[in-house]
């Protein structure tokens, strides 16, 4: 079992674990937290995929402005464990059972798939010049509408927001 | 190593998000869950992109691209998501999403 291995199972084990903390406990906060860590670990994932500016951008968007976003509402409305509402038993094991076989039918349907390996040498591909080129070149048309969406989404918040 | 591993686990995180989606009655918990199935798919992304690489293929940058787009369209579906949570809250001092079936009516 070489290096790559050891930590992927390592990591997939921190995110696994982390991601079942955020559907499982009772406070809010703590959920938040297990989901940033789950978030640490996905990142791991990817500069272990050879994607070094998507590492960034995630570890900076998402741990770093979504969650701490997360953070502040929490904050806001003050929420304790005693306030989450208390709720029938049995859609709770309604909804872990067909969770889990969903899980099931997905895993049994891609096992036998034959695909090309991941190999150990590492590209050029992820780094930031090549996905800019890429981006400017051939993807400048979503670039711009996504810059139309945030500011949509942006004035759409400031609405919501006053009202 | 074979791809297999990482779409194992991204099943795997995706069904736990469907599964809190389910489960829990708290609108953030919700939203948090939904963030969680779009890493997984993120996750798979990323790794195809390198299986793609590794097998000679020159463009597989559009996948780590795809990847940029979902992450943008993530960050300002949570701002537009957190704002209406606020809002509710501010209405029925709770963030439990059964209070909002009073629209069945």
């Amino acid at each position: 079992m070489g290096i790559q291995q050891i930590i992927f199972i390592v990591l997939s084990a921190i995110a696994i674990a982390a991601a079942l903390g955020v559907i499982l406990s009772r406070n809010p906060v703590n959920s938040v937290l297990c989901m940033i860590t789950c978030f640490v670990a996905i990142a791991g994932h990817y500069i272990m995929l050879n994607a070094q500016f998507l590492f960034v951008v995630h570890l900076i968007v998402y741990t770093g402005a979504i969650m701490v976003l997360f953070l502040f509402v929490l904050m806001m409305m003050n929420l304790n464990a005693e306030i989450e509402p208390q709720k029938r038993n049995w859609l709770k094991y309604a909804g872990a059972i067909s969770g889990g076989a969903l899980l099931l039918v997905l895993v049994a349907a891609l096992r036998d798939a034959s695909m090309p390996a991941i190999q150990s040498t590492s590209t050029e591909i992820g780094l930031v010049a090549n996905l800019g080129k890429t981006l400017f070149t051939s993807y400048v048309v979503p670039f711009e509408l996504s810059s139309v969406l945030f500011l949509s989404a942006m004035v759409g918040a400031v609405v919501i927001g006053k009202k | 190593m074979p791809v297999q591993y990482y779409i194992f686990l991204s099943i795997a995180l995706f069904c736990i998000g469907v599964m809190g989606v389910l489960m829990r009655r708290n609108a953030i918990i919700i939203f948090m869950c939904i963030e969680l199935m779009l890493n997984a798919v993120n996750l798979l992304l990323v790794a195809f992109s390198k299986m793609w690489v590794d097998a000679g293929r020159v463009d597989a940058a559009s996948a780590q691209l795809f990847v940029f787009f979902v992450m943008v369209v993530a960050a300002a579906e949570v701002s537009v998501g957190l704002a209406i949570i606020v809002m509710m809250y501010r209405n029925t001092h709770s963030v439990d999403i059964n209070i909002l079936s009073r629209l069945k009516n």
